[in-house]
């Protein structure tokens, strides 16, 4: 009888870290791929896997933070010629994200979606994009000033914008410092984003 | 122990060798082609797939049992289905509907050009607009370079496949503008009176137009001002000819905005460095004001307050037609005031409410005299009266007072209805008299005009959409009504190409100046038919548009015997119009080069006022092009434009009235008109967010080859003398600064944070 009921505890303790573990686990597994994906398709397949999680989970962010991730990673492919409607699906990602909680990882997302609809004519679009894509870059600021993320982003922006338009080198390389410095002091939770620092690091080399 | 630990192995494994079902199938759309990006997933689970490229997918699940399948696609209706899964293969074909989508539907072209920065298919933007070489920041100037329209210099205006300039009226968001120009000189254009950058949104319409406009036989240009200025700032203006200085004032919560701007145009200093060919007594001086306010309300709604204030003078003095030895003296003295209030509301269920309100007075004091060389003024005996005829003072004052209601709602995704009434109440007082006879007349007539519309944009597909309407208009002073049927459809014939059609029958009342000596008139009327075919791409368009149009009722001019200062009018007259125009815009194919060509084509004759049979107007070129060239530097920050514009001659004519019936003295056709202009900016500050100071320098030449152009010709009483009527200088040339000072915060954020 006792072990009977040691039996059905066990079990019950089993399906119950079962559940959260295939959450944790199914992440994991999924983000590593992320990390290594490099296909539109494998990318669009991830988008869509992380959107599942999302909405099987119904409480969670982060898969909807990762399924807009892994859309933009498609966003910066040449091959990805329609970038509006790119962006509107990296949009519908976030706002599902941002219906359970509003973060400044997100508001990296959304300033990478609105930069990439910017660049499509940046001459018309710089008034427009180019604004949210800034104003989205000030609410993450706004919400946690110690992202190294979005510094790294700033700092792209500014690398890619002319000397003679208030960008260049110098401008981004301070930018590019603090992402760095950010970076190698940040200690993230476990399943939470982690990628930029070589990205910055490799900027940073080539602001020198 | 070992036992639990040996079950909790073999329930592991169980889970291992429990039913997967595996899962395979493709996502197609209606027509048959793969959704690519699809998702395809098993509801509450995290198992599913995603579409390749040839829409095949394919995953396993551990699920079991009636569970719903969820497919989803951007752009098409979701699919749900329930599927049964027992552990042995399931193979689906899936088909999604596309949905009704504002990106994705056809837009109905036919007669139209959207213009404005937000609008989808916009044409030109505000931007635009002041970077045509040639327009000199006038609207009315960079629409010329669009097809459709005339290349005429000698008078302000649209005059657009084959219609007169007061058969073109403009609006402003949702209401008339009864004076957009600056009063009329004989023989030289005027400028529309408002600034392009009020505006977020421009549509010039060649024809076809919708039930919520009318009376304009041939074309409406649709104004659409800015909702909120996007951040606080002041601007100046410094040139030779013009200074300026203005505010636009946001409120910190974004959701209100006021300001106001006033500027004063003297070209003294610049006609004494560039010889006129008109002799200016009085230099002309333009005081312009105004000021506005904005308003977002809660629902996002706006209301909107716009008013400006104009004062100008001038006068000057030309060679007389028919003799030597005098000249014509012409003044003019005007105060125009306009406003305009609208309010756009959303209400429940898809309601929208656009209620507009406006009010404007337009004063003239003109006054022309004949004087001798002495500048003095000369009275001649009777047998002379056509001398005598050219002295006059006219003052004459038009206030109209409107409102407008339209209430919008939205059916399904795209479609919808929309319907309103629209009251123009109008005074035009005219007071003439002629120094030599002692004529002394005032005149005054008012109307109660009113219409009615409804209209229904019909989607029957995002490839197929109509749209209907019906307007009905009554007019007090004729005491006449009529009904206005307006058709257009569009059809999506492949990616980003598609053909509009559209019918419509179009009335306008007769001009002011034919209602102050009759009321028995009708509507003029116009029926038009177009069809247009269109291809655009983000950086590239390419439109083809024909067109018929059909006159009757037009305003004839009946002599009356040996009187030569009345004339009978009557709706005898009629005609038609016919062409075919090209455009092509290209962004892309050379880096920052940005260039449109024009072309039309125009067939047209009629019969009005007192032509003495059915002829082509003295207005209207056969063929007609432009080509508009934009390269900005980045490097250097600066831009360079060229517009160059010809036209085949236009026709003229030399009608007199001899007794009760006018007789064709002589008829001819001008020669081509060519025009090359040239205009350049430096933007010192562009993409510096941080500038504190926004500074645009400006500099244009138009007709730089100063090519010799003759609109026309005026003709001696007897025929036997004609005088071409050119432009006052061969040239003219403007430079400008524009400053202005705004804080832009955004930066500010990151800033704070190294």
């Amino acid at each position: 009888m006792q072990k009977t009921l040691l039996f059905f505890a066990l079990l019950i303790s089993l399906s119950g870290v079962a559940q959260s573990d295939k959450y944790v686990q199914t992440m994991k597994n999924n983000i590593a791929l992320l990390d290594s994906a490099k296909s539109i398709d494998q990318l669009q397949s991830l988008a869509s896997t992380f959107e599942r999680i999302g909405d099987a989970e119904k409480t969670q962010w982060l898969p909807y933070y990762y399924a807009a991730l892994a859309q933009t990673w498609i966003g910066w492919n040449p091959a990805t010629k329609d970038k509006d409607a790119n962006s509107q699906k990296i949009n519908a990602y976030l706002a599902k994200a941002e219906a359970i909680e509003k973060n400044s990882e997100l508001y990296a997302v959304e300033n990478m979606s609105s930069t990439q609809q910017m660049l499509v004519d940046p001459q018309s679009r710089w008034m427009t994009n180019g604004k949210d894509a800034g104003e989205a870059l000030q609410k993450g600021l706004a919400a946690d000033p110690n992202n190294p993320r979005l510094y790294y982003l700033q700092g792209m922006s500014l690398f890619g914008t002319p000397s003679q338009y208030g960008g260049g080198k110098d401008k981004a390389k301070p930018l590019f410092e603090k992402s760095v410095a950010l970076f190698k002091a940040a200690q993230p939770k476990p399943l939470y984003p982690t990628w930029g620092q070589k990205q910055a690091e490799d900027m940073l080399a080539q602001c020198q | 122990m070992k036992t639990p630990a040996l079950f909790a192995a073999f329930l592991l494994l169980a889970g291992w060798l429990q039913a997967q079902t595996v899962v395979t199938g493709t996502v197609k759309d209606g027509k048959g082609h793969p959704l690519r990006g699809a998702s395809i997933t098993i509801k509450d689970s995290y198992d599913g797939g995603t579409a390749d490229s040839l829409g095949n997918f394919r995953f396993k699940t551990t699920e079991t049992g009636t569970k719903t399948l969820v497919v989803t696609n951007i752009g098409y209706n979701s699919l749900e289905q329930p599927i049964s899964l027992a552990g042995a293969p399931l193979e689906l074909r899936l088909v999604l509907k596309e949905s009704l989508s504002e990106l994705k539907a056809v837009t109905i072209t036919a007669g139209s050009f959207t213009a404005g920065d937000a609008k989808r298919g916009a044409v030109l933007s505000s931007l635009d607009v002041a970077t045509t070489a040639g327009s000199n920041a006038d609207i009315t100037a960079a629409l010329k370079t669009l097809p459709g329209a005339q290349q005429i210099g000698e008078q302000e205006g649209l005059f657009v496949r084959g219609g007169a300039g007061y058969e073109a009226k403009q609006y402003i968001d949702g209401t008339l503008v009864n004076n957009p120009y600056y009063t009329s000189v004989p023989d030289i254009a005027t400028r529309g009176r408002f600034s392009p950058f009020l505006f977020k949104g421009t549509v010039f319409s060649t024809g076809g137009y919708s039930a919520l406009y009318g009376q304009a036989l041939s074309s409406v240009v649709l104004l659409e001002s800015i909702d909120l200025p996007e951040k606080s700032e002041v601007d100046a203006t410094i040139s030779p000819i013009v200074w300026g200085l203005g505010t636009q004032q946001l409120a910190k919560n974004k959701q209100s905005s006021w300001g106001f701007s006033y500027n004063y145009v003297n070209v003294d200093l610049y006609f004494k460095a560039v010889k006129q060919v008109p002799d200016y007594f009085t230099m002309p001086q333009f005081h312009n004001g105004d000021a506005n306010f904005r308003i977002r309300t809660k629902n996002g709604g706006m209301i909107k307050y716009y008013t400006t204030f104009a004062y100008n003078d001038l006068g000057l003095r030309r060679q007389d037609v028919d003799s030597l030895n005098m000249k014509d003296a012409f003044s003019l003295t005007n105060h125009n005031w306009y406003n305009n209030l609208s309010w756009r509301e959303y209400l429940n269920n898809g309601w929208k409410m656009d209620l507009g309100a406006g009010y404007s007075t337009n004063l003239d004091n003109i006054g022309q005299r004949v004087q001798d060389f002495k500048n003095q003024p000369v009275s001649f005996a009777d047998s002379v009266f056509w001398m005598n005829n050219k002295s006059f003072a006219v003052d004459q004052k038009q206030q109209l007072a409107q409102a407008k209601a339209v209430f919008d709602k939205k059916l399904g995704a795209l479609s919808a209805i929309r319907f309103g009434s629209e009251y123009w109440y109008s005074v035009n007082d005219q007071r003439y008299r002629t120094p030599h006879y002692g004529v002394d007349t005032t005149i005054k007539f008012q109307d109660n005009f009113n219409s009615l519309f409804a209209e229904s944009d019909i989607y029957l597909t995002n490839a197929l959409a109509a749209k209907v309407g019906v307007r009905y208009e009554h007019s007090s002073v004729i005491r006449k009504s009529d009904i206005a049927p307006r058709v257009s459809l569009a059809y999506r014939t492949g990616p980003e190409a598609q053909v509009s059609l559209a019918y419509g029958v179009f009335y306008q009342k007769p001009e002011n100046s034919q209602l102050f000596y009759a009321s028995n008139l009708g509507f003029t009327k116009a029926t038009h038919y177009i069809i247009n075919y269109q291809k655009m791409s983000k950086d590239r368009i390419f439109r083809v548009e024909a067109y018929y149009k059909q006159y009757k009722d037009l305003i004839k001019t009946v002599p009356i015997y040996n009187n030569y200062y009345y004339s009978i009018y009557n709706n005898s007259g009629d005609g038609y119009a016919k062409g075919i125009e090209f455009f092509w815009r290209d962004k892309k194919s050379i880096k920052d080069f940005d260039y449109w060509i024009s072309y039309s084509y125009l067939d047209t004759k009629r019969n009005y006022l007192n032509f003495t049979e059915k002829m082509t107007p003295n207005f209207a070129a056969t063929h007609t092009a432009s080509i508009v060239m934009k390269r900005f530097f980045t490097k250097i920050k600066s831009g360079v434009n060229l517009t160059y514009s010809y036209a085949t001659g236009r026709p003229y004519y030399y009608i007199r009235q001899d007794g009760g019936k006018y007789d064709m003295l002589e008829t001819g056709k001008t020669k081509d008109y060519n025009s090359l202009n040239f205009s350049c900016e430096y933007v010192p500050t562009v993409g510096n967010a941080k500038a504190r100071t926004f500074v645009v320098l400006f500099a244009s030449v138009s007709n730089v080859l100063g090519y010799n152009s003759v609109y026309g010709y005026n003709f001696s009483y007897s025929g036997q003398y004609k005088q071409e009527i050119n432009p006052p200088a061969k040239r003219f040339y403007f430079i400008g600064c524009f400053l202005s000072w705004g804080v832009d915060r955004s930066q500010d954020a990151i800033n704070n944070n190294l």
